[in-house]
């Protein structure tokens, strides 16, 4: 249509004004990915998590220990595939910010029940071989710049003393949900230092990890196992995957509904400047539709300069906003890494920011359009400058 | 010339504040015949622009007829009296009324965008245009780059481009110094001898009104019926 010519030419008018309005919906749009992106990242865990996993962990509490021994029983349950164990080290590296994730685990085990963590067989090997070996995740490895048979150490917090290791393997996601940001070492160099300093911790787990081979018998099967601990020092408390990972997200729920809202709050704002904007414009302009009605445009016309203005404007300050997302998640990614495991910007993000833009961009124009179409040309016409 | 070719038969004009009635033209009638160029002179408030507008057909009376050229202006919806104006009438406005974002010659191009012709047509009119108004030179310029009389010598092409019967012209030597009042008298009046426009022009400048054939005079809404020597 020929009108695009002039909706160009008014848009570029106030450029300044054009320029700051794109820019508020840029920051606001990215403000919006970043958000969503974060509330994903809280459920990326539970998102990951195997349906045919259950997690065994102490009754009372996370913090609580359950005794290795109980492995044998719990084994013995009928629909029982598969059983590992895991329990959290906790040690520094260099610098107590660089937190991540470390899990001491049956080195025998654990990797058979996480088929998502792909390894190349000889560093398994080697895994299973030396006594010091660790396993971390790429995305890990990355971020503090580790290759194979670098020799790592760690300060233990829980666990007191220096703890050498060896960097040998690294593995990478099967899926992009995949968490590629942890520490296995494992479980038994742990222990047999523990026997030898500190008898009462050693033979101790966090968490058993039990594979089943139907998911459907998971309740059952928990409450089974769990049937098994009643009255003892040590009560269980078993669960999927899943819900083990939202207790994680429940623990921060208000957190993450606080998020949620924001993110909509976020939407009203930009609503909010763009609509000021288009306000100021229609308002600048009543004399221009008012002439062009004198010339024999029509209603549709003058809809097509307001609505196009305003979509056009709201359309680059969500693309842009959109492409200004990745660098802020690249820089929030490499300095608070360690805290979101998985932080990826999904493509269902970046389509609701753009149609939130879009949509923004209809509204806001709503009310000049009605106000330039509705006006008698007479009283357009009267107004001067 | 049978039939006049712009006819007003009892028009009335009252506009509403809430509930109070302002009336503002009182019966008028009035017949030009085509190739007419009439000077309509009158105080202020009298209701000169009110009559322009409703003979423009951008408002409407509040009872009585506006016909031009055998057409019951009144009677026609929103739509058919938008492509009215745009086939018949050309305006032209006291402050010019030029879209300050694009070029004199996008200006005079502005209502030919509702025509079908092809952009070398358009090329080719808007520039026989704004050569007639003697601005053929700054067809790039862009109206805060053109003095007042050259912007209403433009707003004169883009009235004329797409070649109306009727030229409407409200105060336009109104803003301008004399000189360049006297250019646009001047084009006005080539207009109506050399193209034969009928041309209703408002304006309280005697000098201007001189130009025209005739003179009228609006008092408190109502049309003198004869021409008046004075000027208001
Ligand atoms: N859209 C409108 N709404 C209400 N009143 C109006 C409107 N247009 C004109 N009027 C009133 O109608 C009367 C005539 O106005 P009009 O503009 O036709 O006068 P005019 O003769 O052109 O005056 P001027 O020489 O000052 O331009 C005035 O009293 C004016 O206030
Ligand atoms: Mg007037």
């Amino acid at each position: 249509m020929k009108v695009l010519k002039l909706v160009s030419k008014n848009t570029t008018r106030h450029l300044l004004r054009t320029l700051l309005t794109i820019l508020g919906l840029a920051i606001a749009v990215m403000a919006f990915a970043i958000i969503r992106t974060s509330v994903d990242a809280w459920y990326a865990g539970a998102e990951a998590s195997s349906p045919n996993r259950l997690v065994v962990t102490n009754n009372i509490s996370l913090v609580f220990t359950l005794p290795l021994a109980y492995r044998e029983k719990i084994a013995k349950v009928d629909g029982v595939t598969g059983l590992s164990w895991a329990h959290w080290f906790g040690g520094t590296y260099v610098d107590p910010k660089n937190f991540f994730a470390q899990f001491a685990v049956d080195h025998n085990t654990y990797l058979d029940l996480y088929p998502e963590y792909l390894i190349p067989p000889q560093q398994l090997a080697t895994f299973l071989s030396e006594r010091n070996a660790v396993i971390v995740g790429r995305q890990l490895a990355d971020r503090f710049g580790w290759s194979l048979g670098d020799p790592i150490t760690l300060t233990g917090t829980i666990y007191p003393g220096q703890w050498e290791f060896v960097i040998r393997g690294i593995y990478t996601g099967a899926e992009e949900t995949t968490d590629e940001s942890q520490w296995f070492m494992r479980f038994d160099y742990l222990d047999e230092r523990m026997r030898a300093e500190m008898p009462p911790r050693a033979g101790q787990v966090g968490s058993f990890i039990v594979q089943i081979a139907d998911p459907s018998r998971a309740a059952q099967m928990s409450a089974t196992i769990d049937s098994l601990f009643v009255n003892s020092l040590a009560e269980t408390k078993t669960q999927t995957e899943e819900s083990f990972q939202l207790s994680f997200v429940a623990m921060a729920s208000s957190i993450v509904t606080g998020l949620r809202i924001v993110s909509i709050m976020v939407i009203g704002i930009i609503l909010l400047v763009l609509a000021n904007t288009m306000a100021m414009t229609a308002r600048e302009r009543v004399s221009e539709y008012a002439l062009m009605k004198t010339l024999g445009f029509r209603p549709i016309h003058i809809l097509g300069l307001i609505f196009g203005e305003s979509l056009f404007i709201a359309g680059v300050g969500g693309v842009l906003g959109i492409g200004l997302a990745f660098p802020v998640k690249w820089l929030l990614e490499t300095n608070v890494g360690g805290f979101f495991p998985v932080f990826t910007i999904e493509a269902i993000t970046l389509m609701l920011g753009i149609v939130a833009s879009l949509a923004v961009g209809l509204v806001a124009a709503v009310f000049p359009a009605l106000k330039a179409v509705k006006t008698p040309i007479v009283d357009g016409l009267r107004i001067i400058e | 010339m049978s039939r006049p070719f712009v006819q007003l038969q009892n028009v009335n004009k009252s506009y509403w504040r809430d509930s109070l009635e302002i009336p503002v033209l009182n019966d008028v009638n009035l017949d030009l015949p085509e190739g007419e160029f009439v000077a309509l002179m009158g105080p202020s408030g009298s209701g000169k622009t009110t009559l322009l507008n409703l003979i423009a057909g951008i408002d409407r009376p509040s009872s009585g007829n506006v016909i031009v050229r055998g057409q019951n202006v009144s009677r026609l919806s929103e739509g058919d009296l938008a492509r009215w104006r745009s086939d018949n009438i050309g305006f032209v406005f006291q402050f010019y009324n030029l879209m300050p974002v694009l070029t004199a010659y996008e200006n005079v191009e502005l209502p030919l965008l509702l025509t079908k012709l092809s952009r070398s047509e358009r090329r080719r009119q808007v520039e026989t245009a704004l050569s007639i108004v003697g601005l053929a030179d700054r067809m790039k310029h862009y109206p805060n780059q053109l003095s007042g009389g050259q912007e209403q010598r433009v707003a004169i092409a883009r009235a004329v481009v797409t070649d109306p019967v009727l030229i409407l012209a409200d105060e336009p030597t109104g803003d301008l110094d004399k000189v360049s009042a006297q250019e646009v008298m001047d084009l006005l009046s080539r207009l109506n001898h050399e193209f034969n426009k009928t041309i209703i022009m408002v304006t309280h400048d005697p000098r201007a009104a001189e130009k025209a054939h005739t003179q009228r005079h609006l008092d408190k809404g109502v049309l003198n019926s004869h021409e008046s020597p004075q000027a208001g």
